[in-house]
């Protein structure tokens, strides 16, 4: 309140600015809506991301484990059909299934929300998290088994940790990807920094301030992930030099 | 200690071992030489099953490893194998290459496990490398460490891959020496080699593969002085 009024007061271009902004987000704390969204949007993706690392590793592994086990080679093409299903389906479109169909009596978007999108991010996890495996080394497997390892103990102990260097830096790209699409989750009435924004521009009549904001948010948030991931990765590049 | 009877390998439909029928016995060190794609690693990585056989069999001790229900994972630990390219875990330091296996497999301590570890480090002159990780390491020490490595699991025999082939040559005598050593402490070793001088002075006999058979073998003496096949005497007119 006192910083617009100081800029009022001081005059110049900006202060017509100042004075939009407090119609447009102070008066009738329209500020709350951006806030509970940018909370809605922060749990929603990070509680997706935790359930699509699951489903994704457990992907994985089923398929990784089912190329010498032939028991598991059922189980191995449901988990192909699931990844197939999931990457030919549009976000919003398994958002609606979701929320309309599979659980129709929910009254609170936001678990359906995180269901569906880990649901759909695990697909992509599992990719990612398998190509993470394949780069390294077949000869590391072959070691572990000549030791006399199981294939899923010489994928704990020898290949796993050494697949996590290349595993970790892509899970990043698709938690900045994961972010970005939770913009859809208005389709479900959830209010997260999108809707927020929408709705703060649909009361206040003024569209430019709040969709900025938006933006802004995004851009920001992504900015952060990327620097972070670039330490992440000069982190695991250095542990090379062992 | 080993019998393979009549074992045979395709990959895709092409055949690589045509029927291969030997005995390996406890403190035999048998060495196998052949051209380049004559199927000696094939061979070699189907006696611990690495590679699966399309028929025959490998009796390891009594027990058929074909066999579908036998726990293959219980009879690898008895049998140690060198790579040629060492597949050392990167990961890790040289001590703990050296009791991952013995301490998740075996449980032993780990205390026990290091002491082990140590004393056969000093055997191949590594003591001093234990806290190193591989990639510090030369090629040589590389190996001697993955031999050691198989060791620590205590096996009954020791299958070697070209365990020199991967090295620059100053290297190949130490890696040869800490073999030669384990064949004069008794070890039954199977090695893939193209050392003629380790095969005709370490083994007591020699196995010459050629398109997915044995075509000849016997003690180095035959061998290397008495060739009777043809094209095992054109292949030593090429090595020697
Ligand atoms: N995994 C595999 N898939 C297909 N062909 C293979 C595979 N491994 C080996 N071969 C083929 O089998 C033949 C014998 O290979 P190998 O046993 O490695 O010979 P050597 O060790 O005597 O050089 C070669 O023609 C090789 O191309
Ligand atoms: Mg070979």
């Amino acid at each position: 309140m006192i910083l617009p009024t100081l800029f009022l007061a001081a005059g110049g271009p900006l202060s017509g600015w100042f004075a939009k902004l407090h119609e447009t987000f102070i008066v009738n704390e329209r500020y709350k809506m951006m806030i509970e969204g940018f909370r809605n949007t922060i749990i929603i993706t990070l509680g997706a991301l935790v359930i699509g690392v699951t489903i994704g590793m457990l992907i994985a592994v089923v398929k990784y484990l089912a190329e010498d086990v032939p028991g598991l080679k059922p189980l191995a093409y449901v988990c192909d059909l699931y990844v197939k299903v999931i990457r030919g389906i549009p976000m919003v479109v398994l958002l609606l299934i979701f929320f309309y169909i599979i659980f129709s009596h929910a009254k609170n978007g936001i678990p359906v929300a995180i269901v569906a999108f880990g649901i759909n991010s695990g697909a992509y996890m599992a990719e990612l998290i398998r190509s993470g495996i394949n780069a390294v080394d077949a000869g590391q497997m072959e070691a572990g088994r000549s030791l006399g390892m199981s294939r899923l103990q010489a994928m704990r102990v020898v290949v796993f940790p050494q697949a996590v260097r290349y595993i970790l830096p892509a899970i990043g790209n698709e938690l900045i990807a994961l972010l970005k699409e939770t913009s859809v989750a208005g389709y479900v009435a959830v209010v997260d920094v999108t809707r927020a924004g929408n709705l703060i521009r649909n009361n206040s009549y003024d569209a430019v301030n709040p969709l900025m904001l938006v933006a802004l948010i995004y851009l920001v948030l992504v900015l952060l992930l990327t620097w972070l991931l670039g330490k992440l990765e000069r982190r695991l590049s250095t542990g090379d030099k062992r | 200690m080993i019998s393979v009877k009549n074992l045979q390998k395709n990959f895709g439909g092409v055949e690589v071992l045509k029927g291969i029928n030997t005995e390996i016995d406890k403190g035999d060190v048998i060495c196998v030489i052949g051209p380049s794609g004559s199927g000696k690693s094939t061979f070699l990585r189907c006696l611990n099953m690495l590679e699966r056989p399309s028929g025959g069999q490998i009796i390891f001790e009594g027990d058929d490893l074909t066999d579908k229900k036998i726990d293959l994972d219980l009879h690898r630990q008895k049998m140690g194998m060198v790579f040629q390219q060492f597949n050392l875990f990167p990961h890790m330091t040289v001590m703990k290459n050296l009791t991952v296996a013995p301490m998740l497999l075996k449980k032993v301590p780990e205390e026990k496990a290091r002491a082990k570890a140590l004393e056969l480090l000093g055997k191949v002159g590594l003591a001093d490398r234990a806290d190193s990780f591989p990639n510090q390491l030369s090629g040589g020490q590389k190996q001697r460490v993955a031999i050691v490595r198989a060791l620590c699991m205590e096996p009954d025999v020791m299958l070697f891959d070209e365990p020199t082939s991967a090295l620059d040559p100053e290297m190949v005598g130490e890696v040869l020496d800490v073999m030669k050593k384990l064949a004069s402490d008794g070890m039954t070793m199977v090695v893939v080699t193209h050392e003629m001088g380790f095969a005709r002075e370490v083994a007591n006999r020699i196995l010459f593969l050629e398109d997915g058979v044995i075509l000849e073998e016997g003690t180095p003496d035959h061998i290397f002085n008495h060739p009777e096949n043809e094209r095992l005497r054109s292949f030593l007119a090429k090595v020697l």
